[in-house]
């Protein structure tokens, strides 16, 4: 095989399975903790909020995981794959 | 008002497993290209600084025990010192790679401190056992920032060290004040809740 040729597709193929990854990150930790607050409902005291004071409202672990997963995909994950495209 | 132990925890988890995903981020796409948007060099270094700021109003507040303070007030010095030595290298103002030697110190200090100040045996409840296993986490991947500070280019290390931040984020995430662990609850720990 041509080494120039085979050179390029190696490196296109790095940069797609790190495109992925960068993209992957944010959705599967946001789908962990979806998956978390199904099967542990109780932990998220707005489901059932009568009688639970402010800081048990706020503090939410699963809904934790899903924000910074969110948080992540949005403010890091997008301008990163654009600057990988444009390094591309 | 004061917020339980717990929440704190899990609000720093929060704030580690975003630096986890960045520093995985960044060892697999490469310092260059993470660094290409001034903002994004700054980013975990400056998290991490501020979550060394935000431990001392835990300090503050949680005064349990002296040696609480001592642990809490430990974590926000080795934390602003490898935070702000991190931003003082992506900026430029520190050359000297020698700097990251303060990523293993704050990972060992910290080791040391969750040790010390968790003074009831492992099986006495999750938080005792999480307080154990946090420690001896921190103590023995203290020695993946230490390979880093030589070899920082090498994307093995660089991977690892964000495994690990990730996997302290997912054991503060499990920590609860009052709950069993294995099966196990120490009857002076108090009435497990939710």
């Amino acid at each position: 095989m041509n080494s120039t040729y085979a050179h390029h597709r190696l490196s296109e193929r790095t940069r797609f399975s790190r495109s992925q990854v960068v993209s992957f990150l944010g959705p599967a930790v946001a789908a962990a903790g979806v998956v978390w607050a199904i099967v542990q409902p109780y932990r998220i005291t707005l489901l059932h909020p009568r009688g639970q004071g402010f800081w048990w409202l706020l503090a939410e672990p699963p809904l934790l995981v899903v924000l910074v997963g969110v948080l992540f995909s949005v403010v890091v994950a997008r301008p990163l794959l654009a600057d990988l495209e444009d390094a591309g | 008002m004061t917020p339980r132990a717990e929440f704190v925890h899990w609000f720093f988890a929060a704030g580690i497993l975003f630096v986890g995903l960045c520093l995985l981020c960044e060892a697999v796409v490469g310092r260059e290209i993470w660094q290409r948007r001034p903002w994004r060099r700054y980013l975990w270094p400056g998290t991490a600084f501020a979550m060394g700021v935000l431990l001392w109003p835990v300090m503050a507040f949680y005064t349990n025990s002296a040696i609480h303070m001592y642990a809490h007030g430990s974590w926000a010095e080795a934390l602003m010192l490898a935070g702000g030595a991190e931003l003082g290298l992506v900026h430029g103002r520190l050359r000297s790679p020698y700097w990251r030697l303060t990523w293993p110190l704050a990972f060992a200090v910290t080791g040391i401190a969750f040790i010390v100040h968790e003074q009831n045996p492992w099986l006495f409840s999750r938080s005792a056992f999480l307080h154990h296993t946090l420690g001896w986490t921190f103590l023995i991947a203290a020695l993946v920032p230490l390979g880093l500070a030589w070899r920082p280019r090498s994307t093995a290390l660089r991977v690892s060290f964000a495994l690990v931040v990730v996997l302290v984020s997912v054991q503060l995430f499990a920590d609860r004040d009052v709950a069993p662990v294995f099966g196990h609850l120490s009857p002076l720990a108090g009435a497990p809740h939710r």
